[in-house]
């Protein structure tokens, strides 16, 4: 339904999406998941007919974005970063106005007006001009305006961004009810929400995919290298030699004596469960077991990790991290004096 | 064809539900109110003149060439200031909120948006225009002027004004601030409009061409009641060149992004 082929888009030297490609089929909701300046809107903005890429092709529905403008673009709706309103209409005129545009027969405007007003809950703001509507509504108008003409395709560009955490709860319900109709692909940095409305989740960062998979898949594949903490009294000894030579085990780092007993987190090797034997060595011991738990890989630390690995690779010519991404690389580096 | 009349319909509504419209079709009556009071008594009194040295009396006067003339070019200047006001917010306004996103993904052509737009702000400057046949209408039941070298005049004025927005368009294209908008178009229009005050001090090829680029120039003779296809067809290429340069600039954004 959405076909992105080797997208590149430049300005000027700058690639800001770079050898882009996914698709998306009939019906799905594709999370399009990228720290801010990863290429998310640029993408989009191609997807949508507003630019044209440097290199590539993008198709919806079967047309070509560039070849057969006209038609993609009767097939998608969008809703970009910010609504797209003009403040001195009431939502009922904007709404009219953008039914005007996206040329639906004129029998068919109020009903599709009203349809859409229902749908995203606007109806009793229909004669508020758009100018002095809330954060929220707006959200919700340029949702409407998105849906109004029935679109195959729908391009979301960070549909919850500024909505207070009920308004992000109804919009991702709205968002998932819609996907039956519609094929939409949906921005954010939110990771959270990928995986609550998401079927696929594409990973970008630098203007790269770094990964694609369902938000599942995506766990599992890094739930390999599980990490156990352990909280352990060990009456003063060194636990490490003793855990070190468990089978499965692939690390083990141990903290300082505390109040506590010794935090230890143990990486495991692919694939074993070797909570048993850590339990049982520890007992048999004579030292306690205060506490064992196994660290998943939320998404977010997939997405941090991806998103650092990238960030590392491309270390060397470019300084310009975001926030976002040098994080994970302060913490690292903690982590790493924690060791020595 | 339809887009085309949508968007100009939403251009005119911006301008009557914002102060735009009632502010320049006001300002543009008292001015030109201004102008038309000053004529007349200047008329008025001219021709008690021309009847004191025994001219022949009042009626020797011809209203046309003595009134009717210098408020049409006083209105065309009343333009000049006005018009690059009016289309400065047509692009810069919907690139700085974002709504020009709405209209690049719409399905329409880019040409359908600036004919719209064109549309838009050239209905709004013939109701601009539409308040002074109310001082034609006073000067027609008082007097006799000629019919039509005011019906001349207002072609002219209207090819001009229809000039002076294809700039403002394709200003406003290339920039988000409306008042660069505005002060750049004004600079341009002003600079065409003098164009032709050094032609007297250049060689006769410069000359002539600086005379033919020059907006006022080509005005004269639609004031004096000659619609030569010549100066109908300037305007016409003016403003078919500038909505092209539009629909160019339009396009090289797109591309930037």
């Amino acid at each position: 339904m959405i076909e992105v082929q080797r997208v590149t888009k430049r300005y000027g030297p700058v690639a800001a999406v770079n050898d882009v490609s996914f698709r998306v089929e009939a019906g799905q909701i594709l999370g399009f998941l990228g720290p801010n300046g990863a290429g998310k809107t640029t993408t989009m903005r191609v997807l949508t007919g507003y630019m044209p890429p440097t290199d590539g092709k993008a198709i919806i529905a079967g047309y070509d974005v560039f070849e057969q403008p006209i038609e993609a673009k009767r097939r998608t709706g969008y809703l970009p970063e910010t609504p797209p309103l003009y403040p001195d209409m009431t939502v009922r005129e904007y709404l009219f106005f953008v039914a005007q545009i996206k040329g639906i027969a004129s029998g068919e405007r109020v009903r599709r007006v009203e349809y859409a007003m229902g749908r995203t809950s606007v109806d009793h703001m229909q004669d508020r001009h758009c100018g002095k509507l809330s954060k929220g509504y707006r959200q919700r108008v340029g949702l409407a305006q998105a849906i109004l003409h029935n679109p195959e395709v729908l391009i979301l560009d960070e549909p919850t961004a500024g909505l207070d955490p009920k308004q992000i709860i109804e919009t991702r319900e709205l968002i998932k009810e819609l996907a039956g109709d519609h094929t939409i692909i949906l921005s954010t940095h939110i990771l959270p929400e990928v995986a609550q409305t998401c079927e696929r989740v594409v990973i970008i960062s630098k203007g790269r995919v770094v990964a694609e998979d369902t938000p599942t898949n995506l766990t599992s594949r890094l739930r390999g290298s599980e990490t156990i903490q352990l909280q352990v009294d060990s009456n003063g000894v060194d636990p490490k030699p003793v855990l070190q030579s468990i089978a499965g085990v692939a690390q083990v780092t141990v903290s300082e004596q505390g109040q506590d007993g010794r935090t230890v987190e143990i990486q495991v090797a692919e694939g074993v469960d070797i909570r048993r034997d850590v339990a049982n060595t520890i007992v048999s011991n004579g030292w306690g077991l205060l506490e064992m738990k196994p660290m998943r890989l939320s998404l977010e630390d997939i997405f941090l990790q991806l998103t650092t690995e990238e960030n590392e690779g491309a270390a060397t010519n470019n300084d310009g991290a975001t926030p976002v991404e040098s994080e994970p690389e302060v913490q690292k580096t903690e982590q790493g004096s924690n060791h020595d | 064809m339809i887009n085309i009349f949508s968007i100009a319909q939403k251009e005119i509504r911006s301008y009557f539900v914002s102060p735009i419209a009632y502010v320049v079709i006001g300002l543009f009556a008292v001015l030109y109110g201004y102008f038309y009071v000053a004529s007349l008594t200047i008329l008025v009194r001219f021709s008690a003149q021309v009847g004191m040295f025994g001219g022949g009396g009042p009626q020797a006067i011809n209203i046309n060439e003595f009134m009717i003339r210098p408020l049409l070019s006083n209105s065309a200047i009343i333009l000049l200031f006005f018009l690059p006001f009016l289309t400065a917010r047509a692009y810069a306004e919907e690139k700085r909120s974002g709504t020009i996103e709405l209209l690049l993904t719409s399905p329409l052509t880019d040409t359908e948006i600036i004919l719209g737009k064109f549309l838009g702000a050239f209905t709004l400057f013939l109701a601009m225009l539409s308040v002074t046949t109310v001082h034609m209408g006073i000067l027609f039941w008082y007097g006799e002027p000629e019919l039509g070298p005011i019906l001349s005049g207002y072609l002219g004025l209207i090819l001009m004004g229809g000039s002076f927005i294809s700039v403002g368009l394709l200003v406003s294209s290339t920039t988000r601030n409306q008042i660069v908008a505005g002060v750049v178009t004004f600079s341009i229009l002003l600079l065409f409009w003098v164009l032709s005050w050094i032609a007297d001090s250049v060689g006769p090829t410069t000359s002539a061409i600086l005379s033919y680029l020059s907006i006022l120039e080509h005005f004269d003779d639609f004031s004096k009641g000659v619609i030569d296809t010549a100066h109908v067809s300037y305007y016409l290429s003016f403003i078919t060149f500038a909505l092209f340069l539009t629909a160019k600039s339009v396009d090289t954004e797109r591309w930037r992004g």
